[in-house]
């Protein structure tokens, strides 16, 4: 019975109370149980707060409904505050749900934050059982499968030591083995893919693809790295300020995700925004877009097409534009330049400048921008600069390199593919 | 979040935001076993990971504190030893040790479970488990102790009898011993379970435990016999549902002693309460105590 369903919620809710919650003393709680009934304003309120914003609710999670099949791999993707991991909270039962109902088929193995059940002063063996018991197995089952709990974890010499001792690597590697050993009808996972060297997290994709294709287990996945969205799931679930907007296809919800995405517009105002220190402020950069564009994400080898709205003082000759690519943490990757044959008419002008970023890994990347003319005498004369004009996004499909790309251990640059030539030795 | 069946599709488990009041969901602490035996072995291997001596820390606390009280409050303050007007029949020092021990164990389970929420509030934050799980477990580890130290008082009974300096003669009351256990469990948890689950919202109290539980050892018979109150105090001190099982121990083992159906009922229908009190608090609690810890 393949279309049995594993997960249904029904209108689900999860309100929060604002402020301080929980963070009062019993003295406090009685002093404003005194004023209460002495009829006074409530002694612990600061000053200028109103009554109403004490006690406000926030509805983390507001009428969520949606079902869920066996053997279906579902993508959760959602803004910081979505109510992403408040909905899986709910899903494994660490804290109930404020109204409606989750029905659930079967047991659920969670890997939120793997390896917070563990004891430091255990070892990973004794981690192992500790960490299935909290997670629902039983002794025996842990002893069926502890010989595959070690040799993916990849710990073997270490299984015998305490884990305080034990990398964050290692702690990790060894957490999520147990948790996706377990013999769980539904698989829930929040961001364990962050951690753990580039053949592990590859190694974990490809068994909980498994887990779900071939054991026919459902899994719940949430992340903020599409491209392993793109690779485990079949199904996404967008959540928005605590509603579901998007419940579908995955290219269709990473699309509607990634158009709300916020800092990513497609028209700048560079007004206010300019910097440089030797500009002769002959020419004014007023707006940066990108045309035909709903969104700045650009695939593969498309090329990032700007359109740069300026004002110019006077005529200017030999106008360039240089635009120089930085990553999101200001870390410069790569400059071009256009050539020096570009002539402004005074007043306002418009120009189309057309990057090949072909070469440039997936990820999020700033652009600054500077407009300049040669001189007559080669120098450069620097017109206007804007830091950080604009934002954009690069994304990848195809092959897993391209799809698993980890910008710290190779860096921002995709070279070509290399050539390999057999010879004859010697 | 019980095992229901619903009309339309079987779900082995609904989650809704209502409550039970007095559910404890025994069966699905039952089937947490291993988890519980798991984490008494944890409570146990940890507490003596990387000392020397290792579980023998268990009787070197008990029998130092009963070397001292017996030289403060025996020798130099001279407190009676007396539950009842006839004279004790056994030395100080296994008197003592009958009230050291079991309140050592009440202490101690108070302590680890009133910090039952907070202290595992980074796991209890990200998997369920039956809550009640960590509480049953600490409670049973410190039995472990209990046990030990129990053993070490029968040998040195056993050594002062034979010896003959300890005239006693334990009778049939000893059958009641499992039941003093029991009460002593029962409260402690009780408590424990209680204390946790306000500190969830105000700290306030897990300041008292420690320094609150120093005190009542002062309010019970511990270190000093029952002849020691006033008798127009007795029918208020009492009232402490830990004296009855403190006296009752002492008069089943040594023979004489106190004890007095009445007060022994009113302890038990204290526990009771205060143990549905703390079932109360703890579903309450559980359920959402992460959204406040």
């Amino acid at each position: 019975m393949t279309d049995q369903i594993m997960i249904k919620a029904e209108n689900v809710s999860k309100e929060y109370r604002l402020g301080v919650i929980g963070g009062t003393t019993l003295r406090e709680e009685l002093q404003r149980l005194g004023a209460r009934l002495r009829g006074r304003d409530d002694p612990t309120r600061k000053l200028g707060e109103s009554a109403l914003a004490r006690g406000e609710r926030f509805l983390a999670l507001d009428g969520v409904s949606f079902a869920i099949r066996k053997g279906e791999a579902v993508g959760i993707i959602g803004h910081n505050g979505a109510g992403k991991s408040t909905l899986l909270k709910l899903i494994t039962r660490v804290t109930a749900p404020s109204g409606g109902r989750i029905g659930l088929n079967g047991r659920v193995a969670s890997m939120l934050e793997v390896g917070t059940g563990f004891h430091p002063e255990l070892t990973g063996r004794e981690n192992i059982y500790m960490n299935g018991a909290i997670l629902g197995m039983s002794r025996s089952e842990i002893d069926d499968k502890l010989e595959q709990i070690v040799d993916f974890s990849e710990v073997r010499p270490f299984i015998d030591t305490p884990v305080k001792r034990y990398s964050s690597g290692m702690y990790v590697k060894l957490a999520f083995s147990v948790a996706a050993h377990l013999d769980s009808e539904i698989v829930i996972m929040d961001e364990v893919l962050a951690v753990g060297d580039m053949a592990f997290q590859k190694k974990c994709l490809d068994k909980m693809r498994q887990a779900a294709t071939v054991e026919g287990r459902t899994v719940l996945y949430v992340s903020h790295n599409m491209s392993t969205i793109r690779q485990l799931c079949d199904r996404v679930i967008v959540l928005n300020k605590g509603k579901i907007v998007f419940d579908g296809g995955v290219e269709e919800g990473i699309e509607q995700y990634t158009k709300s995405s916020v800092g990513f517009q497609t028209v700048y105002d560079c007004f206010g925004r300019h910097t440089g220190y030797h500009t002769d402020e002959k020419l004014h950069i007023d707006t940066v877009s990108y045309p035909n564009k709903d969104y700045p994400s650009f695939r593969d080898a498309e090329p990032i097409e700007l359109a740069v709205d300026y004002t110019a003082s006077e005529r200017l000759e030999r106008l360039a534009f240089r635009v120089t690519v930085k990553t999101r943490e200001n870390q410069t990757i790569g400059m071009a330049a256009s050539p020096a044959c570009l002539c402004a008419e005074k007043g306002k002008n418009r120009v189309l400048l057309r990057l090949n970023a072909d070469a440039l890994a997936p990820g999020k990347y700033c652009l600054k921008l500077v407009a300049f003319s040669m001189g007559a005498l080669g120098a450069n004369q620097t017109h206007d600069v804007v830091e950080t004009a604009c934002a954009f996004e690069k994304q990848c499909g195809g092959d897993s390199d391209k799809l698993l790309w980890n910008s710290s251990w190779w860096g921002h640059l995709m070279l070509p593919e290399l050539t390999a030539e057999e010879t004859d030795h010697g | 979040m019980k095992k229901k069946t619903d009309a339309a599709e079987n779900f082995t488990t609904v989650i809704s935001s209502e409550k039970k009041l007095f559910d404890l969901r025994l069966g699905e602490l039952f089937r947490y076993r291993d988890l519980v035996l798991l984490l008494v072995r944890r409570d146990f291997v940890s507490k003596y990971k990387q000392t020397v001596l290792g579980p023998l820390w268990a009787v070197i606390q008990p029998l130092l504190t009963t070397v001292v009280f017996t030289v403060i409050f025996g020798s130099l303050a001279g407190l009676t030893t007396a539950d009842s007007a006839l004279p004790a029949a056994v030395p100080a020092f296994l008197f003592y040790m009958a009230g050291t021990v079991q309140w050592s164990y009440f202490s101690s389970v108070v302590t680890t479970t009133s910090g039952t929420f907070i202290a595992n509030s980074h796991v209890m934050g990200k998997v369920y488990f039956p809550r009640l799980a960590v509480p049953v477990a600490s409670s049973l580890s410190n039995m472990i102790s209990l046990g030990i130290q129990l053993a070490l008082f029968c040998a040195l009974y056993l050594v002062l009898a034979l010896t003959g300096q300890a005239q006693a003669s334990p009778d049939a009351m000893l059958l009641l011993l499992p039941l003093v256990i029991l009460q002593l469990m029962l409260l402690s948890l009780s408590f424990g379970v209680i204390i946790s689950s306000l500190t969830t919202k105000y700290r306030d109290l897990a300041m008292l435990v420690g320094f609150g539980l120093q005190l009542w050892q002062y309010a019970s018979p511990v270190a000093y016999g029952l002849r020691l109150i006033p008798e127009r105090w007795l029918p208020f001190y009492l009232l402490n549902p830990v004296t009855p099982p403190l006296l009752l121990f002492r008069r089943a083992v040594f023979g004489v002693g106190w004890f007095h159906a009445g007060y022994y009922l009113l302890s038990w229908g204290i526990t009771l309460l205060l143990f549905a009190i703390g079932v109360l608090l703890f579903n309450r609690i559980e359920k959402t105590f992460t959204d406040t810890v």
